[in-house]
């Protein structure tokens, strides 16, 4: 089996290869002739289902034990939302809203796991300059590889869901891998295992899909009638999806993009400014070296020289005269 | 004589023979030298950032980490020694009736045709048009630019105007290396111009045939060395 199906079960027992290779890389950052990979992983995805989720926040921990990080200690400052952002060491975070539903005038606590979308389309990989520093591989991961990182920051200003963060120590960016780690292995991500009213659940993103259905259809049947999956178009979908009970304004969910998509700045920076930059440069530079090498140059002419002397010799006479 | 802009303490007449002119003094010969190899440093390291095909040339700095590293700070002493450049020649460089003539007969300029301008003071159109150029561009790149230094400024401005930032920051790069290649190459292609900031001091038949009122100027102003 290529891919994980659940992130329940146990690993599987017997050795075996891991199965997230540069063979099976579908985009590179900064590449632009990328062999295609000679077989197609079945793409995975990790769905949140907010309506379930309890805020016990075992998928942070989970987290940063299974990557191993330390985030600083902070002082609460009389909200559930901690650490108060994601930060290089904070790859997820559940994100607490209260939300006076208009048409109840009920309070809703909504809960959101936040993190890296694993975007189709993502704006992280369009926007690093740095080769191979980001990569996206045939099962849907995006992946930062820290070692080509240069810290520049291009990956947070291409993301639509400001996911990246900068190290000030190491100067390297960080996010949620899906666990790309556990996935090569045959098991599911930390969060998802962690999850103890499986919230997050994770497998085929056609399982998912169908997994979503069942739930938004119970929602429905529950008076929840905008509920909806969230899979967000204006990037390709993502390999992170939600399901929201009210679908029909994602925004209230801690500022969840409604139709993310990646910055027209960008595109414009990625795309037209990056070729026809180039290409006048190479041009012009080009244009000078052959007209200097071939073309007539401006010279000084001796009579310009005699000239020169006259005046001189005419100046000094008159003040002499003086 | 009313106090011109074109006469800067450093410009004087050496009777020679042959006759040469003091353009530039050593001060500003060191100064230009230093924004000019900030320039350098910035293009290549830019650029590395810039295009895949040229982030090889990051190779030349130790790595893209100390690449990302070093460009601003290269970029902060550009800034600086640029400015002080800029303090010391701006009257000179101040646009006249001279220069919209000049402009008008481009033509003439680019075929060698001098004989036809009007006489130029210290500088001409072409010239002024490439210092302020720079010191515009100079001005957005540094402040776009500390927009994007992500090492003390990452996030101190909202994301939409460090993605505007960015792309400031690309496109005025690459006009600023237009303009680059266009001083280089007409400081070549004039031939005798590079020894102004060199040796400092041009030719009497370069100032005679490129520069004509400055070098009247100076005359009448007897500000001539005495023959050595």
């Amino acid at each position: 089996m290529d891919s994980p199906r659940t992130a329940v079960s146990n690993p599987p027992v017997q050795p075996m290869e891991s199965n997230l290779t540069q063979r099976d890389l579908v985009r590179r950052s900064a590449t632009s002739e990328l062999p295609p990979p000679d077989r197609q992983l079945t793409p995975v995805a990790k769905l949140i289902d907010v309506s379930k989720c309890i805020g016990c926040k075992a998928c942070q921990s989970a987290c940063i034990e299974w990557n191993d990080t330390f985030p600083d200690i902070e002082e609460n400052v009389g909200v559930y939302t901690n650490p108060h952002d994601l930060t290089e060491n904070m790859f997820t975070l559940m994100r607490f809203t209260e939300w006076v539903n208009p048409e109840t005038d009920n309070l809703e606590w909504l809960i959101r796991k936040d993190g890296c979308m694993h975007c189709a389309d993502p704006g992280c990989l369009k926007a690093c300059p740095s080769p191979g520093a980001i990569v996206q591989y045939s099962n849907g991961i995006v992946d930062f590889i820290h070692e080509n990182c240069i810290g520049c920051g291009y990956c947070v200003k291409g993301c639509p869901f400001n996911i990246p963060r900068i190290s000030k120590v190491d100067h390297r960016a960080y996010k949620c891998t899906l666990c790309s780690d556990r996935v090569a292995m045959g098991q599911g991500p930390a969060c998802a295992k962690a999850c103890p009213t499986q919230a997050i659940v994770f497998g085929t993103k056609d399982d998912m899909k169908k997994h979503a259905d069942e739930r938004i259809a119970d929602l429905k049947s529950r008076g929840y009638a905008n509920a909806g999956l969230y899979d967000p178009p204006g990037v390709g979908g993502t390999h992170v999806m939600y399901v929201l009970h009210h679908n029909d304004k994602p925004h209230i969910y801690a500022d969840l993009p409604d139709d993310p998509k990646i910055s027209a700045v960008i595109e414009v920076w990625k795309g037209v400014t990056k070729y026809t930059g180039l290409a006048a440069m190479g041009l012009a530079a080009a244009g000078a070296i052959l007209h200097g090498l071939f073309g007539k140059a401006n010279r000084v002419e001796p009579e310009d020289e005699v000239s020169a002397e006259k005046l001189v010799e005419e100046a000094e006479d008159l003040r002499e005269g003086a | 004589m009313p106090r011109s802009n074109d006469v800067q303490p450093e410009d004087t007449i050496h009777r020679g023979p042959p006759v040469t002119v003091g353009r530039y003094g050593p001060g500003k010969r060191l100064n230009h030298w230093i924004t000019a190899s900030c320039l350098i440093l910035l293009l290549l390291s830019g650029l590395s950032m810039f295009h895949p095909s040229l982030f090889f040339l990051t190779d030349l700095f130790g790595g893209g980490q100390n690449t990302r590293m070093l460009h601003p700070w290269i970029g902060v002493v550009l800034f600086l020694s640029f400015f002080i450049f800029f303090a010391q020649l701006w009257r000179a460089n101040l646009p006249n009736r001279t220069d919209a003539q000049w402009v008008s007969q481009i033509g003439d300029v680019v075929n060698g045709h001098e004989e036809r301008l009007p006489e130029i003071g210290k500088y001409n159109a072409g010239q002024k048009f490439i210092f302020w150029g720079m010191a515009f561009f100079i001005i957005v790149l540094i402040v776009s630019g500390i927009i994007i230094w992500e090492q003390y400024f990452g996030e101190a401005t909202p994301i939409d105007v460090r993605r505007i930032a960015v792309l400031t920051h690309s496109v005025s790069a690459v006009l600023i290396i237009l303009l680059f290649i266009l001083h280089v190459y007409a400081a070549i292609w004039t031939r005798g111009t590079l020894r102004a900031m060199t040796r400092g001091s041009v030719t009497g038949g370069w100032a005679w045939r490129h520069h004509r009122k400055w070098l009247k100027e100076l005359a009448g102003r007897g500000r001539i060395d005495p023959a050595e």
